[in-house]
């Protein structure tokens, strides 16, 4: 029978919940790695048992954990990232040189073919690859490298690469997006780089439409029409139907057009999925209501979302990497909360239940579709 | 101390434990002088799931938030070739590798 696995990185741990095709009924196993930081795991497309998990800690640096049996065990892999060559400088707060320093993966994505080849998304921003299951990784620092690369200042949150996206019809084209620096395409396998920020615009910059700058905090794309992203930056919420070439604004009629996630239904590529946050000065909901917004027309008109989310007193957050959609007929939208709530959506977002309430922050879900 | 092999005991925090799946102290033979240096090199050597958990790996800096202490003293900025306490060498006291109180 088909079922869904929902892999959820916490500020405490990693957890793992699982369901049948139903989604009513949850078995959780957790913590793993209790008491470190997980920032992301997620599944290989092409072998579902096998994951990568993302362990860090303030105080013990980078762990890579692998699993090969659906989450059941882990085995630490490779957990050497190095920056290729001499790693050169960026812009820090104030605007001084700051060499490239690592500092954790913030995101995995695993390559669509093929179970051992793993792409991490870094803080000092930086893409690697790993071809032997994790257990080596190699800088692609063409990215990096860009001739852009030392007027990138980091976010708030840190000059993370948060955001890797695979073109499913084009092997070679590869999307990233850096806070805060921008969106980025590689359409050589991530050999070399080009910023792809047409059209954006940031208050925060002294040149609101520069090349790069922007602070992106996450991408989307439907794997049938790999032209189409959405985006979530730290304002607007943006479109793209030339694969990044230009964008143009969607927010639309939404409250509020800040916001960290935004995903895209399964089966209909023109319903995306946002969580209007106040602004960045008020990383809540506004009025205290948690309310996702869907919009069925590939942005500008959205309606909110609230069966079964808190509509009062509600004032958490949904970090970037902690919305994700499962693949069953009825499609499955999930997110995770900083105050420890993984909500589930079996019918597209029209109503939604806790699978657990009372988690560590949660930083990352990720849904896999099992057969 | 010198000697063909010593064993040093060492005291890993806790969330270092779990990673190495060890529980309580750790016996090393170390070889040659019992420098902070030797035993971190024995320690990794035995448990590589440990490399860059403690200290750099190129570079070997001890990362900011580790502390190391024996015989009530830290060690934490003595040089990796300083030869760590006899008693430390002969084994009657433990090195203790520490997750630095940080964070409240």
């Amino acid at each position: 029978m088909s079922g869904v696995r929902v892999l959820v990185g916490t500020r405490k741990g990693a957890f793992v919940l699982s369901s049948d095709g139903k989604r009513d009924k949850w078995d959780i196993s957790g913590p793993h790695f209790a008491g470190w930081e997980i920032y992301h795991l997620k599944g290989s497309p092409a072998d579902p048992e096998r994951l990568y998990a993302s362990q860090t800690s303030g105080w013990f640096g980078q762990v890579i954990q692998r699993s090969d049996d659906g989450g059941k065990t882990w085995e630490p892999v490779g957990n050497e990232f190095h920056y290729q060559g001499e790693p050169g400088t960026h812009q820090w707060y104030d605007g001084t040189p700051h060499p490239w320093e690592f500092a954790r993966v913030w995101h995995l994505e695993p390559a669509l073919d093929d179970p051992d080849t793993v792409y991490a998304g870094v803080e000092d921003a930086g893409l690697f690859r790993s071809a032997d299951g994790g257990r080596h990784w190699q800088e692609l620092p063409g990215l990096r490298g860009h001739k852009t690369g030392p007027s990138w200042q980091p976010g708030a949150g840190g000059m993370c690469l948060h955001t890797i996206i695979l073109d499913p019809s084009r092997p070679e084209r590869i999307f990233t997006a850096i806070s805060a620096a921008g969106a980025f395409r590689s359409d050589d396998a991530g050999q070399t780089w080009r910023p792809v920020n047409r059209g954006l615009h940031s208050e925060g910059i002294p040149d609101t439409g520069a090349e790069v700058g922007h602070c992106v905090h996450r991408l989307a794309m439907h794997p049938s029409r790999p032209s189409v992203l959405y985006m979530q930056k730290h304002w607007d919420v943006m479109r793209s139907d030339d694969a990044g070439e230009s964008w143009r604004e969607v927010s639309g009629d939404l409250p509020t057009d800040f916001g960290f996630p935004i995903d895209v239904h399964a089966h209909e590529p023109e319903t995306v999925y946002v969580v209007p946050i106040t602004s960045d000065s008020h990383h809540f909901p506004p009025e205290g209501r948690l309310r996702v917004y869907r919009s069925r027309t590939g942005g500008d008109e959205w309606e909110p979302l609230t069966r079964g989310l808190p509509q009062e007193h509600c004032y958490v957050n949904v970090l970037r990497d902690a919305m994700a959609v499962d693949s069953l007929d009825d499609c499955g939208i999930y997110f995770g909360t900083t105050g420890g709530q993984v909500y589930a959506s079996a019918d597209a977002g029209d109503s939604w239940a806790p699978i657990v309430r009372d988690l560590p922050a949660v930083l990352s879900v990720e849904v896999q579709t099992l057969a | 101390m010198t000697g063909d092999a010593d064993v040093v005991r060492v005291a890993l925090p806790a969330h270092l434990r779990t990673l190495a799946r060890v529980h309580g102290e750790v016996e090393l033979d170390v070889t040659g002088r019992v420098t902070q240096g030797a035993v971190l090199d024995a320690l990794e050597a035995r448990y590589p799931v440990l490399r860059g958990t403690i200290r750099d790996q190129r570079t070997g800096k001890r990362r900011a938030f580790i502390r190391f202490f024996a015989c009530q003293q830290d060690l934490s900025h003595e040089p990796p070739d300083a030869p760590l306490p006899e008693a430390v060498a002969a084994g009657t006291e433990p090195y203790l590798i520490v997750g630095a109180m940080a964070g409240g």
